[in-house]
């Protein structure tokens, strides 16, 4: 690597790894404010974040949606939106991936093996494309319409809400329960990869998901028409960029990200839609992925992992050192807060290189 | 009949008054050019903040300013962010959100073991809750502050055309404060007629997006206290009919009662039900010229 490259990611990093600190300098200051002792409460998150093999297991467990949801916003962040909608799509891709897959019998000809393999690739598959298309709302009222995305994104969150929660109420639930029938076996995507924990197949198709996105951003032509709209539209436009399509795609294909991560939850883990009784957060801890990781998938993938061993860490806490694990979120928000306030690391730069021209 | 009719406006007075407040918040931030969905999250800290003030010294009144001062606090994170160090202001917003959340149910553990006393809260008058009076009384003094007085004309100013406010001599800085914090202040406010009003005890996440549905109040009222108060007294009239049927067992999914607000005030912004446009540099943090 060349040294201007090498200058470049040590910037690009300065940021998140400041803010990093000073979220657990805040979340240290908590768990001594709960009156517990800060080293016996980190030794339990280390033990529960990677202790054995069984919890790193889960701690790439606890990664795998948030790799996913932080690419959906990185890439609609790369087209200039802010996909604040994420928790909305994740509803709406999980009661679609929920119903391909306890609706649908896989034909008795076809081998188990295919079965296993076309079933759930059809409830991903579905889970995407509802997903993306909800999302897509929000981009066609923003290209054609001019409304700002941010709001209509809040806007679909809660009606995603009620919406899931009526539809599974009045039309999917399994009698005598507040959930969907349990997914057909076929639809199911192994677990267990490491024994004692919940790994599955997940991580792979995330991983995989993060490669596709940086190949599709950087490596193809429609790709690095999405990154110059979110760049500097005007100039886009002059260049002949559809602006208003290259919209409407970054919010689909965001959306469609979400709908994987909704889709891979629900076969893996939940195989039933259960009672929205408020969103999963995955939306919310995918905006500090995608800010932390720089909108790129390798900080990304990265930021994830932190993002998903600060949960499964923050549980560790509470069960072994009896610290409640909304301490973590709390270092979530302090760390999205240095992050999106940027400028202060600027600001104290600055101050601290004028007192030295003072005192020199 | 009668009785079914009082109920329903008592009970949409009821429902608009936290919106309301939250809803005149954020007019007098927007207009002064400042997004602020922080206003979910500071409600809810206001919300804990007034239960806690009336839990230590069992004065409601107390809870209040508690709730109002915390409000401001809150707030004046989101107003550095985003005056002074032009942080992008959803992103600062969502982070504020996220620290509310784990700030209070934090403190509901720590003070009171996970689940709040119930406290002294505010009385009624005439039967109408003292928050229903106070929210649509602020309306109006909010209405007559922006449109009517110089202090108005500069933060709508600032919030439409801050290089032009700023030539003619006015602090974009200045004005933008007093709007976040005002904000901050008003949905505090919000909260304590949730926690002390509505009720009387904190419980986690009890704003439950109704800062969310009072931001969405104020775009369909249009950036105007008094079209902000229409809204809600809509949304309310929705959310009370939405109960009233229910206890009639009349069946009509609620859910979609609920979603109206957000339905709404989507096709408000898309033009479908009457044009709402945000003030111009809403949203855009300002670089001093010098």
């Amino acid at each position: 690597m060349d040294k201007n490259r090498l200058n470049n990611l040590l910037r690009e990093l300065t940021v998140p790894v400041l803010a990093i600190l000073a979220g657990f300098l805040v979340g240290t200051l908590f768990i001594i404010a709960a009156g517990k002792n800060p080293a016996e409460a980190y030794s339990y998150f280390f033990l529960y974040v990677a202790g054995d093999a069984a919890k790193f297991g889960e701690t790439l467990v606890s990664t795998t949606p948030l790799i996913l949801t932080g690419l959906s916003i990185a890439l609609a962040f790369r087209c200039g939106l802010f996909n604040i909608g994420v928790e909305g799509q994740y509803l709406i891709g999980q009661v679609a991936s929920a119903w391909t897959g306890f609706f649908f019998t896989m034909p008795a000809w076809l081998p188990p093996v295919v079965q296993g393999f076309v079933h759930p690739l059809l409830a991903m598959l579905v889970g995407m494309i509802a997903a993306g298309l909800y999302a897509g709302i929000v981009g066609v009222l923003k290209a054609y319409r001019g409304v700002h995305e941010v709001i209509n994104s809040i806007m679909l969150n809660w009606s995603g809400l009620y919406f899931t929660h009526w539809l599974l109420m009045s039309q999917m639930k399994e009698q005598g329960s507040s959930a969907t029938p349990r997914i057909k076996e076929t639809a199911d995507l192994i677990q267990g990869l490491i024994p004692g924990s919940r790994l599955h197949v997940g991580i792979f198709i995330a991983l995989l998901a993060a490669f596709l996105v940086w190949v599709f951003l950087w490596k193809t032509p429609a790709g690095y028409e999405i990154r110059a709209v979110g760049f500097a539209p005007g100039a886009a436009e002059y260049a002949g960029i559809n602006v208003k399509k290259n919209i409407v795609m970054a919010m689909v294909l965001s959306g469609a990200l979400t709908g994987l991560a909704a889709s891979i939850q629900t076969l893996a883990l939940a195989r039933k839609f259960y009672e929205p009784g408020g969103f999963a957060g995955f939306g919310f801890d995918g905006i500090a992925v995608a800010l932390v990781g720089r909108n790129h998938p390798v900080g990304v993938v990265l930021a994830a992992f932190l993002f998903g061993a600060l949960d499964r860490g923050g549980q560790g806490m509470q069960a072994g050192a009896d610290v409640p694990k909304t301490v973590m979120w709390v270092v979530q928000g302090v760390v999205i807060f240095f992050v999106a306030a940027e400028g202060i690391w600027k600001f104290l730069k600055n101050r601290r290189t004028k007192k030295e021209a003072k005192t020199a | 009949m009668m009785i079914i009719i009082t109920t329903v406006l008592a009970s949409t007075l009821r429902a608009a008054t936290p919106l309301l407040l939250v809803a005149l918040g954020g007019t007098f931030s927007e207009r002064s050019g400042v997004v602020n969905i922080a206003l979910e999250g500071i409600m809810l800290v206001g919300a804990w903040f007034a239960v806690y003030g009336s839990f230590l010294t069992g004065s409601p009144l107390i809870g209040l300013a508690m709730a109002a001062m915390a409000g401001v606090l809150i707030a004046s994170l989101h107003a550095v962010a985003s005056v002074k160090l032009h942080a992008d202001q959803t992103v600062s917003g969502t982070a504020i959100n996220l620290l509310a959340s784990g700030f209070t149910e934090f403190f509901m553990v720590k003070v009171w073991g996970g689940q709040s006393p119930s406290v002294k809260a505010f009385g009624s008058f005439l039967g109408l809750n003292w928050f229903i009076y106070l929210a649509f009384a602020l309306t109006v003094v909010s209405w007559y502050v922006l449109f009517y007085t110089p202090w108005g004309l500069r933060l709508r100013a600032v919030g439409e055309h801050p290089r032009a406010a700023e030539t003619v001599g006015v602090s974009v800085a200045k004005m933008r404060y007093w709007g976040v914090l005002l904000s901050g202040l008003l949905a505090g406010i919000g909260g304590a007629s949730l926690s002390i009003g509505l009720v009387s005890g904190f419980s986690s996440g009890m704003t439950a997006g109704r800062g969310f549905i009072g931001i969405a109040a104020m775009i369909f009222g249009k950036w105007n206290p008094l079209g902000a108060m229409a809204a809600c007294l809509l949304f309310g009239l929705a959310n009370a009919l939405g109960t009233v049927l229910q206890i009639q067992g009349i069946n009509v999914p609620y859910e979609f009662l609920v979603m109206a607000p957000y339905v709404v005030t989507m096709l408000a912004l898309a033009g479908v039900v009457g044009r709402s446009t945000a003030p111009a540099a809403s949203g855009v943090p300002y670089e001093q010229n010098h």
